[in-house]
C-alpha cells in the first residue's frame, strides 16, 4: 500500500492510536455541530416505543408471545437498533464528503497511517451510538422498563450498539470509497430499515406466518435481537451474551476489513 | 405605409401558471424516473412488513377484519401519499436554494397559482405510490368488499393527504428556504400516522394514545379510506372523514398562503 510506512513496534502502535483518537474526535465534533440531524435518530425510536407500548398491550396475551410485564420491555432492543441505524452510516457519509471535497487526498498525503483514517470515523460513530443507547435505556427505565440482566446486560446493550455501528459503518465506508458519493451511501439506510422491520425486532417470529416468518427467522438481526431481548426480559445468561455479541463482532471484522481492502485497492490504482 | 401593431400579450391566467408549475413537477419525474423509487419504497415496505410482522393481530377479538392487508393497506397508502406530498415542498425548497424560485416570483401573475400548482403536483403524484401498494396488496389478499367505490375513496384520501402535507411543507419552506427545513415536517407526518388508528383499532389503545388518536384528524381520514375494505361504506364514517380533510386543507392553505405573503414582502 502506498503512503507512509508504519512499523509494527509499540511506538507506531501508539502513534496509530493517537491518530485514531484525533480522527474519532473530529467525527464527534462534526456530530455535535449537527445535533439537529442527530436528534431525530433518538426522538423517532422513543416515539415509536411510546406508541407501540400503548397500542400492542393486548398482543401480550396472544399464545406464543414471550412473557413480559409490558411491551416496553419487549421493544427496548428494537428501539436501540433503530436509534443506532439512524446514525450508523454517518461514518461512510463523512468519508464520502471528505472524498468529494478533497480532504481525504490531503489526509492521505500527510503522515497518517491508513487504518486510523477509517477506524477513527467508525470509533466516533460507535461512541455516539453508545451515548444514544444510554439515553434510551435511561428513558425506558424512567417509564418503568426493567432490565432483568442488570448492569451487565446494559453493558452488553452498549457493546452491541457499538458493534452494529462498526458493521453498518463498514458497509457504508466500502460504498463511500467505491462511489465517492454521499447520495450512494445514503441509500444504505432504507436497506437497514427494511432489515430491522423484517426481523423479530417488533414482534416475535413465532406469531408471524408464511414467507415473512421464514425471512424473519433467517435474518441476522433476529439472531442478535432474540438473545439480547432475553437478557433484558429473562435475566443474565453467558450464552445469550456470547450469541448477541458474537454475531455483530464477526460481521464487524468482515465489514471493516472490507473497507480497509477497498481503500487499499483505491490507493493502489494509478 | 401602415404600421403593424403587435397584438398585446394575453394576460397570464392563474390556472395556466398553476398548470405549468404542476406540469414542470411531473416532467421532472418523467425525466428522472429514479425519483419514483424513494416515493414507492416506504409504502411498499410498510405494507409488506406490517402485514407480515403483525399478522397475528387479527386473532385478537375486536380487530375488525380477518386480514391484516385490509387494515394495513390504507395505512401504507396514506403514509406513502403524505411523504409523496412532501416531495412537492422539497422540490420548492430545491428551487429556492438554486435561485429558480426568485425568477418565478419575478414573473407576472399572482403568487397563489405557484402554491396551487405545487399542491396539484403533489396530489397527482400520490397516484403513483397508491397504485403500487394496491398492485402488491390485491394479489396478496386485500378484499374489495366496498367495490370500486372503496378504491375511489382511497385515491381521494391519498390525494388530499398529499396536498395537506405539501401545504404544511410549503408553509415551512417559504419561511426557511432550505431542504433541511422539510425534515421536521417528515417527523410531523410520521407522528400523525403513528398516533392514529393506522395499525390497530382505537379500542386496542389505552392511556394518552387513546385520546390523541381519537382527536387526531388522521384517524377520521383513515376510517374514511379504510371503510370499503373492512365492511360497507356508510355515511356515518364518510362525513367525519370529509370534514377532517376539509378542515386540514383549509388550515394548511391559510398557513402556506401566509408564509408566501411574508416571503413576497
Amino acid at each position: 500500500m502506498s503512503g507512509p510506512k508504519v512499523g509494527s513496534g509499540p511506538r507506531s502502535l501508539r502513534l496509530s492510536g493517537v491518530q485514531t483518537a484525533a480522527l474519532a474526535r473530529r467525527s464527534l465534533v462534526a456530530e455535535w455541530r449537527q445535533l439537529f440531524s442527530v436528534l431525530p435518530g433518538l426522538v423517532f425510536p422513543l416515539l415509536l416505543a411510546a406508541v407501540y407500548t400503548r397500542q400492542f398491550q393486548r398482543a401480550l396475551g396472544l399464545p406464543g408471545f414471550p412473557e413480559v410485564e409490558s411491551f416496553l420491555d419487549f421493544i427496548l432492543p428494537a428501539s436501540i437498533l433503530q436509534a443506532v441505524s439512524f446514525g450508523a452510516s454517518s461514518a461512510g457519509t463523512e468519508l464520502a464528503l471528505d472524498i468529494e471535497n478533497g480532504f481525504l487526498d490531503r489526509l492521505l498525503a500527510s503522515p497518517v497511517a491508513r487504518v486510523p483514517v477509517l477506524v477513527g470515523r467508525l470509533a466516533g460513530a460507535a461512541i455516539v451510538a453508545a451515548g444514544k443507547t444510554l439515553v434510551i435505556v435511561a428513558v425506558f427505565m424512567v417509564f418503568g422498563a426493567e432490565i432483568a440482566g442488570g448492569p451487565a446486560a446494559v453493558l452488553v446493550l452498549l457493546a452491541v450498539s457499538s458493534l452494529l455501528v462498526l458493521v453498518i459503518g463498514g458497509i457504508s465506508q466500502v460504498l463511500a470509497i467505491r462511489t465517492g458519493s454521499q447520495e450512494a451511501v445514503g441509500a444504505t439506510f432504507p436497506l437497514i430499515f427494511v432489515t430491522i422491520f423484517m426481523s423479530s425486532a417488533f414482534f416475535p417470529t413465532s406469531l408471524m406466518s408464511g414467507w415473512f416468518r421464514v425471512v424473519a427467522q433467517n435474518n441476522p438481526i433476529t439472531w442478535i435481537v432474540d438473545p439480547l431481548r432475553r437478557l433484558v426480559v429473562v435475566g443474565w445468561s453467558w450464552t445469550d451474551a456470547a450469541a448477541t455479541l458474537g454475531i455483530p463482532a464477526v460481521c464487524a471484522v468482515g465489514t471493516v476489513g472490507a473497507a480497509l481492502a477497498a481503500l487499499q485497492r483505491k490507493l493502489s490504482r494509478p | 405605409m401602415t404600421a403593424t401593431i403587435a397584438p398585446t400579450a394575453e394576460p397570464t391566467r392563474p390556472w395556466r401558471i398553476a398548470w405549468s408549475v404542476c406540469w414542470r413537477g411531473m416532467s421532472r419525474i418523467r425525466s428522472r424516473p429514479l425519483l419514483i423509487i424513494p416515493m414507492l419504497f416506504m409504502p411498499l415496505v410498510l405494507v409488506v412488513s406490517f402485514t407480515g410482522a403483525f399478522s397475528s393481530l387479527t386473532r385478537i377479538p375486536g380487530y375488525g377484519t380477518g386480514s391484516t392487508f385490509n387494515w394495513m393497506t390504507p395505512y401504507a397508502v396514506l403514509h406513502g401519499a403524505m411523504f409523496g406530498g412532501l416531495g412537492g415542498a422539497s422540490a420548492t425548497a430545491d428551487d429556492m436554494e438554486s435561485g429558480f424560485f426568485d425568477r418565478l416570483l419575478l414573473a407576472p401573475g399572482g403568487r397563489l397559482p405557484l402554491i396551487s400548482g405545487t399542491v396539484a403536483y403533489s396530489a397527482l403524484r400520490s397516484i403513483i405510490p397508491t397504485t403500487a401498494v394496491l398492485l402488491v396488496a390485491v394479489p396478496s389478499g386485500l378484499e374489495l368488499g366496498g367495490g370500486p367505490t372503496a378504491v375511489v375513496l382511497l385515491y381521494l384520501a391519498a390525494a388530499v393527504m398529499a396536498a395537506v402535507l405539501c401545504l404544511v411543507g410549503l408553509a415551512v419552506v417559504y419561511r426557511k428556504g432550505t431542504m433541511r427545513s422539510v425534515m421536521p415536517v417528515q417527523i410531523l407526518a410520521f407522528s400523525m400516522m403513528f398516533m392514529s388508528t393506522g395499525q390497530v383499532p382505537l379500542d386496542f389503545m389505552d392511556g394518552w394514545l387513546f385520546h390523541v388518536a381519537r382527536l387526531n384528524p388522521a384517524t377520521s381520514v383513515m376510517r374514511f379510506a379504510r371503510q370499503g375494505f373492512i365492511g360497507d361504506i356508510t355515511w356515518s364514517v364518510t362525513w367525519p372523514g370529509l370534514v377532517a380533510m376539509a378542515v386540514m386543507v383549509s388550515a394548511t392553505v391559510v398557513a402556506a398562503a401566509t408564509s408566501m405573503t411574508k416571503l413576497s414582502r
